[in-house]
Parts: C-alpha cells; sequence; structure tokens
C-alpha cells in the first residue's frame, strides 16, 4: 500500500504550533541571558576568585558538562521535589538550561579572560582602578568579543536541547509537535515540518547572534 | 509492589548502562565511517557534492537530535518497516554523529599547509591516493583530541533514546523511579553513572590536547 503524504493537515494546527514557537523562543531567550550570566561570575570565580571557591565551581562545570541535558532536567524537576523544592515546568525547564548553559559558558568564557595580555591588567591597575573595575573593564569585554563565535554556537546548541523540555510538559515547540501527532496521527508529516522551523529558528538564532556581537563590539579587539 | 534497595537500584542502572555503552560505539563507530564519506565529498573535487555535504552538515547540526530521531523512528516504519526502537535510535544518532564529525575533520583537513595537495598532486596522485597517503596521515594528528571530545557528547546524546522508548540508562532510570518513587537518589545515580562514562573521555581529550600542544610548540 502507497502512503499518502498529507501536510495539509497541520495547517489546521497553526495556533499551536505558534505558540511552541513563542515559548521556544521564551525559553532561550531567558535561559541564554541568565545562563550567560551565570558563566560570567563562574569564569570570575574560576580566574580571579577566592581560592575556596574554585574547587566548588570546578567540580559544578564538569559535572554539568559530563551529564545528558536530559538527565539534568529529570533530576532537577523530579529530583528536587523530594527536598521540598517545587518548581512549574516552566521554571524547572529554565533552571535546567541556565546551569546547563552557565557550565559550557564558564569554559568558553574563561578561555577568552586567559587570553588577555597581562600588560592590560597591570595598565588598569596602574590606573588605579580596583580589581572589580579592572575585571569589568579591561578584561571582560574584549574576553567576550574574542569569545563570541564560540558562545554563539553554544546558545543554539542548547536552544535545540530545549526540544527536551517538553518531556517534562513544557508546551514548546516539540511538545506542540507531538500535541498535534497524536491529533492527526500524520506523525512523520508534524515532526518534518517541525523540524524544518527548528533549522530556521537556528539560522534566525545565529543571525540574530552575530548581529547583537557587531553591536555590542563595534571595535576590534587586540588579539 | 516490591521492595527495591538501593542496591537494587544500583545494579539495574548499571545493567541497563550497559545499553548506552553499546549504542555509543555502535553510533560513534558507523558515524565515524560515515562521517569520513561526508568529509570525503565536503572537501572533494566536486562542486554539487561538496555542496550537498555542506547541506547535510548544516540540516542535522541546525535541528534537535530528538527530532532526528522522532523522524527516523516514523520515517521508517512509512517505508513498511515495523521498527525497533534500538534501529531508529542506531541509525539517527549514526547520521547526526557522522555529520558533526564530518565537520569537525573538515577544519583538520584544512589545516594541513596547502603545499601539500600541490606536492601531492605533482606526483600525479588522485584525490583518494593524495587523502589516503599524504592528508589524512597528517590531520589524524590533529584530529584525535576533538574527535575524542566529541564522543562525549555521544555518550549524552543516546540519552535521548530513552524518548523513543528504547530501553537504555535513562529509560531504566524512568522505569525504576515510577517503581520506587525515589526520583532524587534515581536520577542522582544515573547523573553519577554518565559522569562516570564521560568524565575520563573529556580528561583524555584535555590532555592529548595539550600534549599535541606542547609538541608543536616544541618544533
Amino acid at each position: 500500500m502507497a502512503y499518502h503524504f498529507d501536510f495539509g493537515s497541520i495547517l489546521d494546527y497553526t495556533p499551536v504550533l505558534v505558540k511552541g514557537i513563542a515559548i521556544t523562543i521564551e525559553l532561550i531567550a531567558i535561559g541564554a541571558v541568565i545562563g550567560v550570566g551565570v558563566g560570567i561570575v563562574c569564569a570570575w570565580a574560576r580566574s580571579f576568585g577566592p581560592k575556596w571557591l574554585r574547587p566548588p565551581v570546578s567540580a559544578y562545570v564538569e559535572l554539568m558538562r559530563n551529564t545528558p541535558f536530559l538527565v539534568q532536567l529529570f533530576f532537577i524537576f523530579f529530583g528536587l521535589p523530594s527536598l521540598g523544592v517545587k518548581l512549574t515546568e516552566m521554571q524547572g525547564a529554565i533552571i535546567a538550561m541556565v546551569v546547563n548553559l552557565g557550565a559550557y559558558s564558564t569554559e568558553i568564557i574563561r578561555a577568552g579572560i586567559q587570553a588577555t595580555p597581562r600588560g592590560l591588567i597591570e595598565a588598569g591597575a596602574s590606573l588605579a582602578m580596583t580589581p572589580l573595575q579592572v575585571f569589568r573593564y579591561v578584561i571582560l569585554k574584549p574576553a567576550l568579543q574574542r569569545i563570541w563565535p564560540a558562545l554563539s554556537s553554544q546558545i543554539v546548541i542548547v536552544m535545540l536541547g530545549s526540544a527536551v523540555c517538553s518531556q517534562i510538559a513544557v508546551e514548546e515547540l516539540t511538545f506542540a509537535a507531538n500535541f498535534i501527532q497524536s491529533r492527526n496521527f500524520r506523525a512523520f508529516e508534524t515532526y518534518f515540518i517541525v523540524t524544518g522551523i527548528y533549522l530556521l529558528l537556528s539560522i534566525l538564532l545565529r543571525q540574530v547572534l552575530r548581529s547583537l556581537g557587531w553591536w555590542l563590539f563595534p571595535k576590534k579587539v587586540a588579539r | 509492589m516490591s521492595d527495591f534497595s538501593t542496591w537494587d537500584i544500583l545494579r539495574n542502572l548499571l545493567l541497563a548502562a550497559r545499553w548506552t555503552v553499546l549504542l555509543s560505539l555502535v553510533a560513534f563507530i558507523c558515524g565515524g565511517i560515515f562521517g569520513l564519506i561526508v568529509l570525503m565529498l565536503r572537501t572533494g573535487r566536486s562542486a554539487w557534492m561538496r555542496r550537498c555535504a555542506m547541506g547535510y552538515i548544516e540540516l542535522f547540526q541546525g535541528t534537535p537530535l530528538l527530532m532526528q530521531l522522532f523522524l527516523a523512528f516514523f520515517g521508517l516504519s512509512l517505508v513498511g518497516f515495523n521498527v525497533p526502537a534500538w534501529l531508529a535510535a542506531g541509525l539517527a544518532l549514526t547520521l547526526w554523529t557522522g555529520a558533526f564529525l564530518a565537520e569537525i575533520w573538515r577544519g583538520c583537513v584544512e589545516s594541513i599547509p596547502k603545499g601539500q595537495w600541490e606536492a601531492s598532486s605533482s606526483l600525479a596522485m588522485g584525490y583518494l591516493q593524495q587523502m589516503r597517503y599524504i592528508i589524512l596521515p597528517q590531520a589524524f594528528r590533529v584530529a584525535i583530541p576533538p574527535t575524542v571530545g566529541f564522543s562525549v557528547q555521544v555518550v549524552k546524546g543516546t540519552a535521548l533514546t530513552s524518548i523513543i522508548g528504547f530501553v537504555e540508562l535513562s529509560k531504566a532510570s524512568t522505569m525504576l523511579t515510577n517503581a520506587t518513587f525515589a526520583p532524587f537518589t534515581v536520577y542522582g545515580f544515573v547523573a553519577l553513572i554518565y559522569f562516570a562514562l564521560c568524565w575520563p573521555l573529556s580528561k583524555t581529550s584535555q590532555a592529548l590536547e595539550r600534549k599535541l600542544n606542547v609538541a608543536h610548540h616544541g618544533h
């Protein structure tokens, strides 16, 4: 029996798809901003922070980088409530994305910080800047500029990884796909179209991050 | 309902971890072979084959692995097979791994000086001969650390196959949670088992990178 493709039946569910896309974008927007923030703080802690702070930060980074996102998500959403921490699906998903991206961006940003020429830091200190000012104005900005492409790809990877959040019933794009295919029984067509949407989203996100890079760092940095 | 001791939980998880290891190995080996073919097309002489390989890599790097698993699972059953989950999982992971490895290795091939291509070309070597005898042996050295590093992503990627019903470590943990109502313990153990699998690979990759870098600066 020949199979007849029917992509039209998905059009009836456009509002569901649009809502899914909106939530996926919401997840990655919040996750990326806070996640990179966590990365900056942890990168500071690993490079300049007090000695006692370094081992726990390293442990956090290694643990997150060497376990699957799915398990992190399940641990946070299903495991933490037994410690009395109750989260909504959305909170669980965002926390999982933040801790995941935070660990990866710590490593990426730290690499950028390590490439700072020693003389720059000394020059900053000789201008009577406090260590925090030196970090903020002299070290961090050029470091972020150096590693911006790597950080952008990591953010795209985390966006694609957010598909897994459907497993804890966050109503993002993959959840929408599962919902639609359970109604119209057109699994292949539905996933095919949603895969295409993800491809467009990742191309779009890459473009947005590139433009953001141009806007944030208009001047060339010394390498 | 039967009672599970902590040891029972751990024992069952370790049994399931065998499938994670097996699937990772299959995906990595098949993906490596497939990635090599894509690499050949990507760096080859024919322009449209290069474009095809580029499109393939873009497609698999720009979409979630979970979607690829769903498409393999439901797509294969359209063709008329009654697909077991392990087959769909193996296929999707192979294609995904192949795309990433091809792109990693392309960087390594491009790091070989152009003169090597020209010299071997002047010796009347064909593309395959150049690759086989001149380029790949040199690129191999550069390629080892990032390839070992990527194997960590493959191991972690296998966790997603639980969603299409392949019973490996993650699926077993969900099943155990449903039986024991102890998600904190179960997922804690699972995270530790994945960590025990991945961390040595990460460390090996870093050590190799450092070793090769030192050798490089030594010249």
